[in-house]
């Protein structure tokens, strides 16, 4: 059986993570493939590397980030943030990424989500799409792709717009709420679920996790095949394995086989 | 023992040569693990790895731009039966031919096409991303001491289509996503996984020292 995934997503500028992360003693907390090594031993079941700054300028410190990180870590890489064109996609592929996410160049060109899934498969193609509630509160929920950090909208109903770029090729959407994002009041439940039963990809919840019953509520009330979190996970709030037993305890089918490993080892 | 990871362009060649250089340190096996990029590598080498990310189509392309080298391949896998082990579309192209968009001739060593896949369950996602337990048909070196089925480990498959073998006897092993998928096929000197061993964790690197240990 396929099983829910938890995705701790780190952010990076010019081949830092920012803010840190925090919740085992890194010998260097602001070292991206230092976090990637613990999240891969803590059983995070993949990560996400979100390059903040990409600039075309200044595309070698992410590809140096990626490119440790695949040589330590085996588990699956998402890397999104300045993806323009068909080779950055290839480049950061060759990296070692396993999908590569796509946000502004989709909006403003939703046939580049074609032309990338036509030349890598759309196993590959995330379209990261960054949504906001523009419905009054009485009114039918609407919500509307936002770019620029929520700053611009674009008037793209964000629904339609999933249900475009999985039709063109996208392989998962990683959906944030721009309402909910940094605030620690869970994801917008009505949102996920909206784009989750809009679309055959599989729908990544981000944006607004604060607590473990959060990760549930992405997967069971809104329909999300997998949950994205990076404060919570960073700053040690809790660790993987406790978010994992939590879900798994809600009913959630998860993938346990780190700790089962490690009661394994206990028996020895 | 020389194992050439085949280099022709297509995704994660980094991973695939890190993940099978760990394995075969921490199993204690001595194999130097190079990228091999061009036929004459592929001839002389003990053991074969093709790995794939990509569309079909495109896979087979960036192949056969390589001078000689689907000759290569054959001759050192099929001729002289060295180990080979495909992974994802580097398994897929082992069929006699794959349906993703355009049909594309394969390798035709395992009897079957490359098919999308199509959950009989509306509410199971394509395409399925994520990890899922495996359920080995009949024993093969490969997933020897590996703990599979329902309460065993987990593989990560990222993927929309799969091999659907005419012959029972190729399917290694499956995976479950409403219905049955190949997760893994085996004939002779030849195997191949739908899933990722490099990105598999606990379950891919000991695949991946049973790969090296194998003898066909």
């Amino acid at each position: 059986m396929l099983k829910a995934r938890i995705i701790p997503c780190l952010d990076v500028k010019d081949g830092r993570v920012v803010k840190g992360v925090n919740f085992v003693d890194l010998v260097d907390a602001g070292d991206p493939v230092e976090a990637a090594k613990a999240y891969d031993a803590a059983g995070a079941d993949e990560l996400c590397f979100l390059d903040i700054a990409a600039s075309q300028e200044n595309r070698k410190p992410i590809m140096d980030v990626v490119k440790s990180a695949a040589e330590q870590c085996f588990m699956p890489l998402t890397v999104g943030g300045g993806v323009r064109d068909i080779s950055d996609i290839r480049r950061l592929l060759l990296a070692g990424a396993d999908k590569v996410s796509i946000n502004t160049a989709a909006v403003k060109d939703p046939d580049f989500v074609a032309r990338a899934a036509d030349k890598f498969g759309n196993q590959c193609i995330v379209v990261a799409i960054d949504a906001k509630r523009v419905s009054a509160e009485h009114e039918v929920p609407r919500w509307e792709i936002f770019t620029h950090g929520g700053r611009h909208g674009t008037g793209i109903d964000a629904v339609a717009f999933a249900q475009r770029v999985v039709e063109l090729g996208a392989g998962e959407i990683l959906l944030t709420s721009m309402d909910r994002d940094g605030t620690k009041a869970g994801y917008d439940i009505a949102l996920t679920r909206a784009v989750a039963d809009a679309v055959r990809a599989p729908v990544i919840a981000s944006g607004g996790v604060g607590t473990l019953d959060h990760l549930v509520e992405g997967i069971r009330d809104g329909h999300a095949a997998a949950v994205l979190a990076a404060s919570i996970f960073h700053f040690g709030t809790y660790t993987i394995a406790e978010a994992k037993a939590h879900m798994s305890r809600a009913g959630i089918p998860m993938r346990l086989d780190q700790t089962n490993a490690r009661q394994g080892h206990d028996q020895v | 023992m020389r194992v050439a990871i085949i280099d022709y362009g297509s995704g994660n060649l980094r991973s695939v040569t890190k993940a099978f250089e760990r394995a075969a340190v921490e199993a204690d096996i001595s194999a130097e693990i190079e990228l091999a990029g061009n036929a004459e590598q592929v001839r002389s080498a003990d053991r074969l790895v093709l790995p794939g990310v990509g569309s079909y189509a495109d896979c087979r392309a960036g192949l056969d731009q390589i001078a000689g080298m689907t000759e290569a391949i054959e001759e050192a896998a099929i001729k002289k039966g060295r180990p080979f082990l495909g992974i994802c579309v580097g398994m897929q192209l082992m069929a006699e031919r794959g349906l993703e968009k355009d049909v594309t001739e394969g390798f035709g060593w395992i009897g079957g096409d490359v098919k999308e896949i199509a959950p009989q369950d509306a509410s199971l996602k394509v395409p399925q991303i994520g990890w899922n337990t495996i359920h080995v048909k009949h024993s093969h070196s490969l997933f020897h001491g590996i703990p599979t089925g329902k309460e065993g480990l987990h593989a990560y498959f990222v993927h929309s289509y799969h091999l659907d073998a005419r012959r029972d006897a190729d399917v290694l092993a499956v995976t479950h996503y409403g219905g049955e998928i190949t997760a893994a096929v085996a004939r002779d000197n030849l195997a191949g996984t739908q899933f990722h061993p490099e990105k598999s964790q606990t379950l891919g690197l000991a695949l991946i020292a049973n790969f090296l240990r194998w003898q066909p």
